[in-house]
């Protein structure tokens, strides 16, 4: 597309970073050419009629107004181009989504629980065995936020990291959702993705990174006092770096463990 | 100046205002009400298995306040009936019934179903301490029956234990005497005070709780009889409510309970919604029988207009029976929500 | 109510004169009568949509400099603050003793700075006051009230007492949010949507960044529960109101008024007064729900588990925070073309008048606005795209929200339309209501992209939301106010507004409104989100980049300053709109040269409104009918012969028409 076509670009829309991102960026070009190419027709008529009905110009008005059935031919048009923007993108964008069949497999994705709370997110990480350990409201305090349960087996190897997801880059990330107290929405910007985070409820997500870097993650749901600066930060980068980084979360979490065996990742 | 049609019905629409209004209300108090039960479907449909409730409200009345107000129903439109025939005397009569039947059915709310819920005693287990409870629970026997599971046990508070060191006794003492209780030392365990007392409620216990010092053990409580025969089939689907606690004792140790509270609203999303739409319910009667006795009274209202316009006195009962089949209405859909299904 | 409705009954003769020697009290402050009732709702909304606006002008303070004393207010309340310490200082416990309400206020700015919880409680009030004190008291109650039983000619809503009543819950309503205010912890501060759990655990000294004042919070007296409660008292003036309204409208039209001859004005109320009377109940039962929660510790809203700075938290769980959202937006939606409807039907009526000549399919309009009443109860889970749904529901929600788009362009088309072969005055009325379309036009344009669940995912909760929504009520139905206020102030004064300062007014407000609220577009794209303290400044790298040749921060500077000129040039309506009432030109009946029946009163109206029988003739917008003498042809003038019964009125014998308006 020629530059400067691009309305999103003009004004000032977040470069995309996701698989998918593109198609929702083309909808919303489409939209808002849409709506440029209606409000500057429409304006250009309003400006026209006022000049040219001014009472000084047309001291007696005309009983019977607009004959022609243009408005309808207008009318219709709208009607159409919102249908195709409906049927054509809005409906099988969502279904691809949201569609079971689409979902990455488990072993061949990031997994991670983004759990928010007032006012930070916990990103929990399953660990070389890709199982998440059991988690129990009656655990949790200031120094286990998620009541992770230090006897399951399954936990042994899980790391929690504060307010810093890292993800790797091409590789699908599955992202499971919840918040412990208040309702909050991790908000993915540049991945076109967000989802609320509401207590009581595990709502998962998922979208292929394919670009690297440093991304803010904003928490998009009034949460408190602190939601203004309840930010975390999204780090995409290669797989090396990634097992680089869980190898020395673990060794941070586990002092007393020996060295992990090699992390998810490596799977 | 004088408003049109207050009397007359407007030939084109064929209603007098009052009546158009109160039909636009009704059309509002619908919307209410419709979201009132969404509420309890959503809660419903979102309860944990074993969270819910069932059968635990007492059918016999339940149904018996159904019979009062569809009477009631009846006698308005009596009522409305001879006035329109011009019969004053009978007016009187069936509005007076009409009334009656309103007072009783919130006398029946008032004074018995609403307060003896404030006196029982229900905690729901933690999910691993299920198992020590199983002799009252059953929860084998249901999940053979493919029933949901019992997570709560219920029943009439006996006495609650404490334990005997780090009480602040000064402290102690003057919240006994607030309440009239007594302590005694457990007579297996010295490590021990029991506290008991005709006016031991849940929310006295929880007040015991709160005072310094004091560590509560385990509660004893007169169990129901679901909880006293979980795997007698009776209790299956049970109607217990009426039955009232046994005097099969049970022991529940505080550190297995997730929550305890009274049959009170906070005890569960269940009795919330309960008491919230029976209590709107219980507003609307009230609001109807109080302008029924406005309409009934001889100084208020009644003999005065009949003799002036009675067309008009029949216009005010006709639109108050309309208000009040409404209110009939919705209590035959709060009568099965709650007591039967 | 029954009785309510009928006890106006049969007056004895001497009703009339004792009408006449009443005290002032019952004439001016409790009266029944709806003009009074229409003037009483308006004063008290326009007052509020000023006091949300103040509130506003503080917030935008803050966003343009974050952590900064704020002007005039901060040190006041700065110097109030050492004042207190000095001669009141706190108990040892914190508690503020007698004077909790002054420590109320000084609370909101610690040392003249807006504080956190203070910025997000003016957000939450700034919502809830404009939209439910400010803009339906306006623009439904007062001119529903004052216009609507003059322009079907009726002598007075059909349930006078009623109507007061409705006035006065709206008036504890008032007091209720106005006083919140003033209790320890300050007035509710989570957002106008109110999303528990968060509403449900505040003032009750959870929050991470309390005010120090949390262990004193009043269980009944706190912002929160006081929103709460005042919205149900508003709730229930909005249902009264409503009521009144369908049943004057259906039953007090005057002979020869029939369904056709109405005024497009009155379609608008009519079926804005029927969204409040069916999408306001659940809210309120959701706000029965809200006030059981904090009241009586219930579970309505609140999920299993729910722990709270690292504790779990009192309540038995089992509830579900969503229940709340979809009972709000349940009412929400609707509320939102509330806010719009009667907005459009005074554009229309201003623009008929104005462009000497009917309305451009006026059927069709009706036809749209039914539609669109419709079709507002079931697009309400497009607020809730985050929420997680399944492809189905979305689907449904994403194709109901495209659906209702339509009728709004038909409505809009019309009234664009309608200027055609018009012979136009551009009166400030007329300046209002013609750059209504094209403002409207935005915000609603701007409103399909959010309709799409994927393009909502990048869109939702930023500033590009904010934009759409104000470009519809602010520029939107805010000028089709001020076009009804320029529009019918005459009648209600018998007093013009001056010109001059309306032209002044206008372009002010047209310019600095663009002012505030197109960057929002901009910053929203640049993924700058709502309700954010210190205006994105945490935010570095998304509010730091550069578009149109500035930073997300710095266009929040020029939003601010737009929004203090906006401010100032209030000022002057505020002068003009006093002053005129006194030494304004005197206004002749029908001042406009308009066609509606509200025209054939005498100016100002007296009670009863009408001195000679009324009966309808024609069509609303008769106006420029070609071979008339004049260029308007009134409702009320009959074609020539006098004693042929007006076609299509309702048998009402002459005597009852005398009656009715005797
Ligand atoms: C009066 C108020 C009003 C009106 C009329 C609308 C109208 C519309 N709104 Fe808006 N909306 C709000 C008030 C309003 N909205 C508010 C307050 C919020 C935020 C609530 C909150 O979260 O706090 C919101 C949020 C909101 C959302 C949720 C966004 C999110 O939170 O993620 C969505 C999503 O679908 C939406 C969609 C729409 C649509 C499709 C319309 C359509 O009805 C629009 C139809 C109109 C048109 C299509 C214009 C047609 C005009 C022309 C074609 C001619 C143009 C003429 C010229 C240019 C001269 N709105
Ligand atoms: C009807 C609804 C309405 C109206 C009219 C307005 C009007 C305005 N609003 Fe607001 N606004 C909301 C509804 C409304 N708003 C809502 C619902 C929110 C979301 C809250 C939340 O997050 O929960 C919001 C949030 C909101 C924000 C985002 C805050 C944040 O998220 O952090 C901002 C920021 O600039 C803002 C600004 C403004 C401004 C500058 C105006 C200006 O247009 C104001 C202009 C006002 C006038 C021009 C009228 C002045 C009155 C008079 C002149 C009367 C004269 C008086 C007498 C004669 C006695 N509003
Ligand atoms: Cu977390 Cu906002
Ligand atoms: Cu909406």
């Amino acid at each position: 597309m020629f530059e400067w076509l691009d309305l999103n670009k003009k004004m000032g829309m977040l470069p995309n970073a996701s698989e998918h991102g593109y198609l929702i960026d083309h909808m919303l070009q489409f939209c808002h050419w849409f709506m440029a190419v209606l409000f500057v027709g429409w304006t250009a008529y309003f400006l026209y009629t006022i000049v040219r009905f001014h009472h000084s110009r047309n001291p007696k008005a005309n009983y019977h107004g607009v004959q022609s059935k243009a408005s309808a031919h207008i009318e219709f048009s709208v009607v159409l181009v919102e249908a195709v923007l409906l049927l054509g993108f809005a409906l099988p964008l969502w279904g691809k989504r949201v569609n079971p069949n689409e979902w990455p497999d488990k072993d061949k994705a990031v997994r991670v629980h983004a759990v928010g709370e007032q006012f930070a997110w916990n990103f929990h990480y399953p660990g070389a065995d890709n199982v998440f350990g059991r988690q129990d409201v009656n655990l949790v305090g200031a120094n286990n936020p998620l009541g992770l349960d230090p006897t399951d087996p399954a936990g042994k190897d899980d790391f929690v990291s504060k307010n810093e997801l890292h993800l790797v880059n091409h590789k699908p990330a599955v992202i499971e959702i919840t918040s412990k107290d208040v309702i909050h929405s991790l908000s993915l910007q540049h991945m076109r993705m967000c989802q609320d985070a509401i207590p009581g409820s595990k709502i998962p997500m998922w979208f292929r990174p394919i670009r690297e870097g440093e991304f803010e993650i904003v928490c998009a749901q009034l949460c408190g006092a602190g939601h203004y600066a309840m930010k975390a930060m999204m780090i995409v980068e290669d797989q090396k770096k990634f097992d680089e980084w869980s190898a020395e979360q673990f060794k941070m979490q586990h002092p007393d463990a020996q060295p992990a065996v090699a992390p998810v990742a490596a799977k | 100046m004088q408003i049109p049609y207050e009397i007359q019905a407007r030939p084109d629409t064929g209603l007098y205002n009052a009546k158009l209004g109160i039909w636009l209300f009704l059309a509002s108090e619908v919307m209410l009400f419709g979201g009132l039960f969404s509420g309890y479907v959503f809660l419903r449909m979102g309860a944990d298995p074993g969270y819910w409730p069932h059968g635990l409200l007492d059918v016999r009345i339940g149904a018996l306040n159904t019979a009062i107000l569809i009477a009631s129903s009846v006698t308005v439109v009596l009522a409305w009936a001879s006035l329109k025939m011009r019969k004053f005397r009978d007016y009187k009569l069936w509005m007076g019934v009409s009334i009656l039947c309103g007072a009783i059915f919130l006398f029946v709310k008032l004074t018995f179903e609403w307060p003896v819920k404030f006196e029982h005693f229900g905690a729901f287990i933690k999910k691993d301490a299920l198992g020590h409870y199983e002799q009252y629970l059953g929860n084998a026997h249901l999940a053979e029956k493919k029933l949901d599971p019992r997570v709560e046990i219920s029943g009439h508070l006996h006495e609650v234990e404490i334990q005997a060191e780090g009480v602040d006794h000064a402290k102690l003492e003057t919240f006994l005497k607030a309440h009239d209780l007594e302590a005694k030392p457990d007579a297996h365990d010295p490590k021990v005070l029991t506290i008991e007392g005709r006016h031991l409620t849940p929310n006295v216990a929880a007040k015991l709780e709160r005072v310094p010092g004091v560590k509560v053990e385990a509660f004893v409580l007169g169990l129901d009889p679901v909880n006293a025969a979980p795997t007698d089939p009776e209790s299956d689907k049970p109607h217990f409510w009426y039955k009232g606690p046994t005097e099969h004792l049970g022991k529940i140790e505080r550190k297995d309970i997730e929550f305890y509270s009274a049959f009170a609203p906070k005890h569960s999303p269940y009795f919330a919604i309960y008491f919230t739409i029976t209590g709107l319910h219980g507003l609307h009667v009230l609001a109807g029988v109080i302008v029924m006795i406005y309409l009934w009274l001889p100084i208020t209202g009644g003999a005065n207009m009949f003799r002036k316009n009675p067309e008009h006195l029949a216009n005010r009962v006709e639109v108050v029976g309309l208000f009040w089949h409404f209110v009939d209405l919705v209590w035959i859909f709060v009568f099965p929500i709650f007591y039967l299904l | 109510m029954a009785t309510e409705a009928a006890t106006h009954t049969h007056h004895d003769p001497g009703h009339e004169d004792h009408q006449h020697y009443q005290h002032w009290i019952w004439k001016y402050v409790f009266s029944s009568d709806h003009k009074t009732i229409g003037i009483q709702y308006g004063l008290t909304g326009l007052v509020f949509l000023f006091f949300g606006f103040c509130l506003m002008l503080v917030m935008r303070w803050q966003l343009a400099r974050p952590d900064t004393v704020v002007p005039w207010i901060g040190p006041m309340m700065a110097h109030l603050e050492t004042w207190l310490n000095m001669h009141h200082p706190l108990a040892a416990d914190g508690s503020p003793g007698h004077w909790f309400w002054l420590r109320a206020l000084t609370d909101i700015f610690p040392g003249g700075k807006l504080s956190p919880d203070g910025y997000n409680s003016f957000g939450a009030m700034h919502g809830t006051i404009m939209v439910f004190f400010g803009i339906v008291p306006v623009a439904f109650a007062a001119f529903g009230n004052f216009v609507v039983p003059l322009q079907i000619g009726a002598p007075d809503m059909t349930f006078p007492r009623i109507n007061m009543a409705s006035y006065w819950s709206f008036f504890i309503s008032c007091i209720f949010m106005s006083l919140s205010f003033l209790v320890p912890g300050g007035a509710a501060k989570s957002g106008w949507t109110s999303y528990p759990p968060l509403s449900g655990i505040a003032d009750q000294g959870q929050g991470i960044f309390p005010l120090g004042m949390e262990h004193y919070i009043h269980p009944f007296w706190n912002g929160q529960t006081m929103w709460v409660t005042g919205m149900v008292f508003n709730i229930t003036a909005s249902l009264l109101g409503s009521v009144n309204f369908i049943a004057t409208i259906i039953q007090l039209r005057a002979p020869g008024m029939t369904w056709m001859r109405l005024p497009f004005f009155v379609w608008a109320q009519f079926v804005t007064a029927f969204l409040l009377l069916l999408a306001f109940p659940p809210l309120e039962a959701a706000g029965v729900f809200q006030l059981m929660d904090r009241a009586f510790d219930t579970s309505f809203f609140m999920p299993t588990g729910l722990i709270v700075s690292q504790q779990l938290t009192h309540f038995s769980g089992g509830g579900s925070p969503i229940l709340w959202q979809h009972l709000f937006w349940f009412l929400a939606h609707p509320e939102v073309y509330v806010l719009i409807l009667p907005g459009i039907g005074m554009v229309a009526e201003v623009i008929a008048c104005n462009t000497r000549k009917p309305l451009y399919g006026y059927k069709a309009m009706v036809g749209a606005i039914f539609v669109l009443g419709f079709l507002s109860f079931v697009v309400w889970a497009h607020h809730m795209y985050m929420t997680g749904m399944g492809a189905k529901v979305a689907g449904f929600f994403q194709t109901t929200t495209i659906i209702i788009s339509i009728p709004s362009v038909i409505l809009l088309t019309a009234l664009l339309l309608s200027l055609w072969g018009g012979s136009i005055r551009f009166n400030t009325p007329m300046c209002f209501a013609a750059s209504f379309l094209p403002m409207f036009g935005i915000g609603g344009l701007t409103g399909i992209p959010l309709a799409f669940n994927a393009v909502d995912l990048y869109l939702h909760d930023t500033y590009y939301i904010i934009g759409h929504f104000h470009y519809v009520v602010a520029p939107g139905t805010i000028f089709a106010i001020f076009a009804g206020i320029y529009h019918w102030y005459p009648k209600a004064t018998g007093r013009m507004l001056n010109e001059f300062l309306g032209r002044m007014h206008f372009w002010g407000s047209l310019i600095f409104i663009n002012g505030v609220f197109f960057p929002m577009f901009l910053q929203g794209m640049a993924g700058m989100h709502r309700r954010w303290y210190d205006g994105g400044a945490t935010y570095d790298r998304l509010s730091g980049a550069v578009v149109w040749g500035k930073t997300g921060i710095e266009w929040n500077g020029f939003m601010s300053t737009s929004a203090f000129l906006l401010g100032a040039v209030q000022l002057l309506f505020i002068w003009n709109f006093f002053w005129s009432m006194k030494y304004g030109r005197k206004a002749s009946d029908n001042p406009w040269d308009a066609t509606t029946v509200e025209w054939d009163t005498p100016t100002p109206p007296g009670h009863g409104n009408f001195t000679h029988p009324i009966a309808v003739y024609r069509g609303p917008y008769e106006y420029s009918v070609p071979g008339a003498d004049k260029d308007f042809s009134p409702q009320t003038e009959p074609p020539g012969d006098r004693n042929k019964p007006p076609s299509g009125a309702p048998e009402r014998t002459l005597h009852e028409v005398e009656v009715a308006h005797s």
